[in-house]
């Protein structure tokens, strides 16, 4: 295809090259091996350059997206980094992870008649193109205010307020409560997707930038909002994720064998438990392993639990293929990696043997009926569907809700129903005095770009502050 | 790195105590409370409570025993070197309040857990009896703190090499008998806290137990700490780790306790001949 796709724009998109599906379901190397040179400029050709680019529209943080490929077409590739990342500080990042399908690419025109022009490959290959041969020189940065502030949370979102404040002079403090910085692109996105040195560097240029990094801080536990007031910060961003796993709270739940995709993917990433026993923390290897679950999550947590040399990874989900959340290019890479995907069937109960150990589950087929609230057809059971389904892991990855641990030791900051910070959307103001919020901790478990565009309006009403009051 | 300044052996060397730098913890600790630790890059996180802390020096003290390959580790550290991460105060301090005559139960390192808690139910005014146990008298740990810590204390031991012969449910009985208690607080292997736990409910006696399940991050991001608390799944490291005694489902939390325990074994076993080919 990429040697057609040159001059005929209608025609196919220029295929990133990807690892063997029979040899990367076995290790960790990331998926898709990216660009080359002449890929790229092949892929770039494809835009049009509309005049009033819809593309743009889809993206949460309007990135420049005909401004950054039409660059890349004339082989200025620090021309087209710099364009990224006036808009976007994780390029790198998102490139990899967006869901395109349904932000930039899903609106892309010349997707209306063939494939849409691949925006996250291109956002990606400039990102890592800077990278490898970029001089690393550091953006300039305003004159130091002598202002302090705090970011809680060193999550995308987190970064993007860290990264924007400091190069505005400002005095930052990243407080993390892992004993690593990068939120979920460290703990959860799994090695295959988002390669860890990428995270790495991101941080350390932040940290070549003037941010400061205090690791094994826990906000709430180890230090206080108003601690942190009394220390001199003059404005506290929070930026602490959606850490809270659901469980589906059926019976048998805490049997030896189920896990949250928070404690799998945390177990594995974070603690490179795939290298056990060269490191110390062990991960639980399942033989058959079932995946409760249809989104991103989800999706990690079966293609890792294939690499940890699983016989059989099933994915269950109540609803259709069409409901599943999770990108599509993460649905396509797990079934051609052997992921089997149980649709439209509920666990009702877990089984366990006299230790305590999972041995199966019971199911129900479901069939869809009306819509409900979130506008999806509501599934429900098939009476006497009733069936078994023998595993002994089970991953359960069906949401997380908002971590009280901070927000619970803070009053005086008003919460929604469900526990998520309540903001003001155009600015990111707190009820609290001098303290902002974004992110999943705000908007509930969403995307990393929404967690950066987040943050990077409250970096704009945080300067706004700093220079003339709240 | 956290530094280790002081560094001591009890029980024949099966426990160890280390003294650890940690200003900002030493700070914000509560009796109860606990700090996750790791030693080195690819370390395991541990959770262990901390039996002091000394906010004027800014240091921490944890006393634990010797099961594994992270705290086989810990063990081999010295003076000078120190812990990559220390990480706390986590969990929820004790509730300290003056009931009157409260009792508290340790057996084996939980005797350093329930250090902390014994003064501190000492200091609101209450009168404490204090049991403590081990399997012979080389095992029995900190009898002097413990002694200070409360205002009576009773000892026994599996073997009747000191104090009274036989388990401190025994001698808890015989307290429990005699006088009006307000409240036990019972800190041990499961087994211990569940068979305080099982006597004390026919004594209608309130009875607070810590439990100690198997954590990652101890802040409530990934449930594999949860225990089955009065029927309702509960976040040991968040919603505890103290709970009412009388509701803990035991048996589930020992079958949870041994989900690595193949893992567990080679670990240690490969440390220890690494080590002793050094
Ligand atoms: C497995 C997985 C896969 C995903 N895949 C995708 C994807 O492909 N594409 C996509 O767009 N999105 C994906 N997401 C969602 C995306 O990662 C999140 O929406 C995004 O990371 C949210 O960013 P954040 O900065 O709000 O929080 P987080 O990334 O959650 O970071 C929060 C940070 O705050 C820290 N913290 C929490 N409490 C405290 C405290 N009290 N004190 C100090 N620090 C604290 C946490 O340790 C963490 O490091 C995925 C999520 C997961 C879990
Ligand atoms: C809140 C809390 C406070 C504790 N306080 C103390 C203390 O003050 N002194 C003390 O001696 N011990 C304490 N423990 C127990 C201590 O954490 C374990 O003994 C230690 O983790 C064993 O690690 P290991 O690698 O040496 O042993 P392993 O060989 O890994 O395991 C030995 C035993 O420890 C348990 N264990 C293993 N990993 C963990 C983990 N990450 N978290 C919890 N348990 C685990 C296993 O179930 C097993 O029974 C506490 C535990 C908790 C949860
Ligand atoms: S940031 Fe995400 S949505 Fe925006 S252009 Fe890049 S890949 Fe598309
Ligand atoms: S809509 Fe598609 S073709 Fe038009 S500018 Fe955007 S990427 Fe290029
Ligand atoms: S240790 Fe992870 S939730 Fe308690």
């Amino acid at each position: 295809m990429a040697e057609t796709a040159t001059k005929d724009k209608k025609a196919g998109r220029v295929a990133m090259p990807e690892q063997d599906p029979h040899v990367r379901a076995r290790n960790f190397l990331e998926v898709p091996t990216g660009y080359t040179v002449k890929m790229a400029q092949e892929e770039a050709a494809r835009c049009l350059q509309c005049k009033k680019p819809a593309c743009v529209t889809g993206c949460p943080v309007g990135v420049d997206i005909p401004g950054f490929i039409e660059l890349i077409t004339e082989g200025d590739f620090t021309g087209a980094i710099r364009n990224l990342w006036s808009k976007n500080a994780l390029p790198a990042v998102c490139g990899r992870v967006c869901p395109q399908e349904s932000q930039c690419e899903g609106k892309c025109i010349v997707g209306k008649k063939g494939e849409p022009v691949a925006i996250g490959n291109l956002e990606r290959f400039v990102a890592d193109y800077e990278r490898e041969h970029g001089t690393g020189e550091l953006p300039p940065k305003a004159a130091p205010t002598g202002k302090k502030v705090a970011v809680v949370g060193s999550g995308p979102s987190g970064l993007t307020v860290a990264g924007d404040l400091v190069t505005k002079g400002h005095d930052v403090t990243i407080f993390e409560a892992f004993h690593k910085p990068g939120g979920v692109l460290i703990y959860g996105i799994p090695e295959f997707r988002l390669p860890k040195a990428i995270v790495a560097q991101e941080v350390h240029f932040l940290e070549r930038l003037g941010a400061k990094l205090e690791c094994n801080a826990v906000v709430g536990r180890t230090v206080s909002l108003d601690e942190l007031f009394e220390q001199g910060y003059e404005a506290i961003y929070i930026g602490v994720g959606a850490g809270l796993p659901r469980f589906m709270n059926i019976p048998g739940e805490n049997y030896v064998g189920i896990l949250s995709a928070n404690e799998y993917l945390t177990r594995a990433n974070l603690m490179k438990a795939y290298e056990y026993p060269k490191v110390d923390t062990p991960i639980p290897l399942g033989k058959n392993v079932v995946v409760l679950g249809a989104g991103n999550v989800a999706m990690d947590s079966a293609r890792t639990a294939m690499r940890l040399g699983a016989e059989s990874v099933k994915i269950v989900y109540r609803r259709s293929r069409e409901e599943m959340p999770a990108r599509n290019a993460e649905i396509h890479h797990a079934e051609e990696e052997g992921i089997e995907l149980f649709l439209l069937t509920n666990p009702t109960q877990y089984l366990g043997d006299e230790n305590g150990r999972l041995i199966g589950m019971e199911c129900l087929k479901m069939e869809l009926g009306e819509p409900d609230d979130s506008g999806r057809r509501r599934p429900v059971a098939i009476k006497g569907s009733e069936f078994e389904l023998a595993c002994d892991l089970c991953i359960v990855a069906v949401g997380s809700g908002a971590n009280p641990l901070l927000t619970s030791e803070t009053p005086d900051m008003a919460l929604n129903k469900w526990g998520n910070v309540v903001t003001d959307p155009a600015t990111g103001k707190t009820t609290k005095k001098g303290v902002w919020a974004g992110g999943d901790i705000v908007t509930g478990a969403a995307t990393v770009i929404l967690a950066m565009g987040a943050g990077r309006e409250a970096a704009n009403s945080i300067h706004n502050y700093l220079s003339l009051g709240w | 790195m956290f530094k280790i300044v002081r560094r001591e052996e009890m029980a024949e060397g099966t426990v160890i105590l280390n003294e650890i730098e940690a200003p900002l913890i030493a700070k914000k600790a509560r009796p109860g409370q606990f700090v996750i630790l790791k030693a080195n890059e690819e370390g395991e996180r541990i959770p262990l409570t901390m039996a002091e802390t000394n906010p004027e020096k800014g240091t921490i003290t944890i006393i634990y025993m010797v099961v594994g390959k992270s705290t086989a580790l810990f063990r081999d550290l010295a003076v000078g070197e120190g812990y990559m991460d220390v990480i706390g105060p986590l969990g929820k301090p004790t509730h300290l309040e003056k009931l009157g005559k409260v009792v508290c139960v340790g057996g084996g390192t939980g005797v350093a857990v329930l250090h902390p808690i014994t003064r501190g139910l000492k200091d609101v005014g209450n009168d404490v009896t204090c049991i403590i146990g081990a399997r012979n008298k080389g095992l029995l740990m900190m009898e002097e703190q413990m002694r200070n810590a409360s205002h009576d204390l009773k000892l026994c031991t599996d073997d009747g090499s000191y104090g009274h012969h036989g388990f401190v449910t025994d001698v808890l009985k015989d307290v429990l008998e005699k006088e009006d208690i307000k409240l036990v607080v019972a800190i041990g292997p499961v087994p211990m806290m569940k068979a305080v736990s099982n006597l004390t409910k026919q004594y209608n006696v309130e009875t607070m137990v810590s439990l100690n399940p198997i954590m990652v991050d101890g802040t409530g991001m990934c449930g594999g700490c949860r225990v089955t608390v009065g029927g309702e799944t509960k976040f040991a490291c968040v919603d505890g780790p103290e709970f009412d005694g009388h509701k803990v489902d035991y048996d589930e939390l020992m079958l949870r306790l041994r989900a690595y325990a193949a893992e567990e074994k080679k670990c240690l076993n490969d440390y220890c001949t690494i080590r002793d080919a050094k």
